[in-house]
């Protein structure tokens, strides 16, 4: 059934928390999710004209990046989205067979291929994107939390977690269960102040967003940088010249 | 939103059939509209080819056709499956009134029971159309109040004009039909009217700040996108229409779905004869080129917040 399960107190919501101020946007767990997921519980993940000018695939996390601000004060984020198992998923509700559900004793929000009809209703309803549909199958995709990790008795225990999570080499990905007030994930929220996305709609995303520190603006001195290097590398050998390129970038 | 020919066209043929087979199941029993059984063989076929034709070309957007019948589960939470029951019961109360009317051609008052039911899941049929759409908060162009208005003005008139048209068969004069449909006509012209001025003046509530919850150090705007070839989101929910082409397909509708029909019915009320039939069929010809461009732009002007992940800056 698509309503939703029922809410008890206590009840168990994991999910992600990302530090959008010490992403590096590498894209590593973009990578690392494909990567798993592939061959997980939502396998295949298919790739459409995959060497060809217009390829395209399903990807259960992307990385945006954006631009904040102008000037000096100006900064760069990158920004991993990816399924936020939302505590009123209109994605679930709207399934008009029963496919997509959310899971009473999580939280996690997942599809059941087997009974999809493909409609697409459901990725229309989420406003975050987060939702894929294969062409090849005929039925829509999305993030799974890495159920068959998070769970996997095969694995060892500090391998119980995303992959997404797993793989993160600045540590910008944290994984636990934002029910309980005591956990690490929830300390992290409430210590930096951790964002729903469009709370405006009423989805109540389970996973959170940690913003940018302040930081004291730093005056930008390297810009004299690659001037100097052109004038000592003026007339140089061929080889010079590309390692004055390779460092100048 | 991507606009897909197979909803287009779903939805304007059965808003059609659907307020086609209202208006049957109301005028009928209650005495408005003829019994003649040839007349019900060409408006009851006409209601059910256009409903059934419509639900069967929704089934060519499913990515698994066959297993469609599933659709029909999630009442309790789905405006979809809603759509999907009451279409289905439509159809079978408007057989047992279509079987009372063209086999036994005496009207029973049971079967012009059925008629009312009929017309009355029709009209719920309508409206769970207009709330599919209207229920999708992500895309401001649909969660509004106009949405379903709109659905349901444009059925009752389509169902109008097609009535007019089929009954100047049997009846060479009518007087009241064509009025109505006049009627009809220009409501669904203000409603569609009032539905494009309130998308013009509004946005959605969602920014790219929202999205991002960034935007203390001043103004957020996309740097890079995630993939540098269009995906399923793109594809589908990326969408957009440019601003000179939009108000021209508005000014074709505006002429070909309202401006023209209304003209034509005014003809044929004051003609009659073969010449308004003429008239009307032009009506229903004109609504029906229209009515698939109004139905294109409300697709192709609609925008989902996922945009605002890909650079757009409010929805």
């Amino acid at each position: 059934m698509t309503d939703l399960p029922t809410v008890y107190p206590g009840q168990k919501k994991l999910g992600l928390v990302i530090d959008l101020d010490i992403c590096v946007g590498c894209h590593a767990c973009a990578t690392a999710c494909k990567e798993w997921n592939t061959g997980g519980h939502m396998a295949p993940l298919p790739d459409f004209d995959p060497y060809g000018d217009e390829a395209w695939g399903v990807w259960f996390n992307r990385i945006h990046s954006f631009e904040e601000g102008d000037g000096d004060g100006a900064r760069t984020v990158h920004f991993p989205k990816s399924c936020l198992h939302c505590e009123e998923p209109a994605c679930v509700t709207v399934c008009p067979t029963g496919a997509s559900y959310k899971r009473a004793e999580d939280g996690i929000v997942l599809v059941n291929e087997a009974i999809c009809i493909g409609c697409k209703l459901c990725s229309w309803a989420c406003p975050y994107g987060a939702r894929e549909f294969d062409a090849d199958a005929g039925v829509m995709k999305k993030c799974t939390l890495c159920i068959d990790r998070i769970y996997n008795e095969n694995l060892a225990p500090e391998e119980r977690q995303p992959a997404c999570v797993m793989v993160c080499p600045t540590k910008a990905r944290f994984f636990g269960d934002l029910g309980d007030p005591n956990s690490e994930v929830s300390a992290l929220v409430a210590a930096r102040a951790g964002a729903d996305l469009m709370p405006e709609l009423g989805y109540r995303p389970v996973n959170k967003y940690l913003p940018p520190r302040r930081a004291p603006a730093m005056p930008l001195r390297l810009m004299d940088l690659p001037a100097e290097a052109d004038s000592e590398a003026g007339g140089g050998s061929a080889l010079l010249r590309w390692v004055d390129r390779l460092l100048s970038r | 939103m991507h606009p897909a020919l197979s909803i287009v066209f779903f939805t304007t043929a059965s808003g059609a059939g659907f307020g086609l087979l209202l208006l049957l199941g109301l005028g009928v029993p209650l005495g408005l509209l003829p019994v003649n059984t040839m007349f019900g063989v060409a408006a009851l076929g006409s209601a059910f080819v256009l409903a059934a034709s419509g639900l069967a070309s929704s089934a060519f957007h499913l990515g698994r056709p066959e297993r469609a019948w599933r659709a029909f589960s999630q009442w309790r939470s789905s405006w979809l499956s809603r759509e999907g029951v009451l279409s289905l019961a439509t159809f079978a109360a408007a057989a047992v009134f279509a079987i009372g009317w063209i086999f036994f051609g005496v009207f029973s008052s049971v079967s012009g029971l059925f008629g009312i039911v009929a017309a009355v899941l029709a009209a719920g049929t309508i409206y769970c159309t207009g709330m599919i759409y209207a229920s999708l908060k992500p895309i401001h162009q649909w969660h509004n109040r106009w949405v379903v208005p709109n659905y349901f003005a444009l059925g009752v008139m389509t169902g109008f004009l097609l009535l007019d048209l089929i009954l100047r068969f049997w009846v060479p004069f009518p007087l009241g039909t064509p009025i109505l449909t006049l009627i009809a006509v220009l409501a669904a012209w203000w409603t569609k009217e009032r539905y494009w001025r309130f998308i013009d003046t509004t946005s959605a509530p969602s920014t790219i700040a929202s999205a991002t919850r960034l935007g203390s150090r001043g103004r957020v705007r996309l740097l890079e996108p995630p993939h540098t070839q269009d995906n399923y989101l793109l594809q589908e929910m990326g969408y957009r229409i440019a601003r000179k082409h939009r108000v021209r397909l508005r000014a074709i509708a505006r002429i070909t779905a309202f401006a023209l029909p209304a003209i034509l019915t005014l003809v044929a009320l004051i003609a009659a004869g073969t010449t308004g039939i003429l008239a009307a069929a032009m009506a229903v010809a004109s609504a029906a080129l229209g009515l698939i461009i109004e139905r294109w732009l409300f697709f192709a002007e609609a925008k989902h917040t996922v945009t605002l992940y890909y650079g757009a800056e409010a929805v």
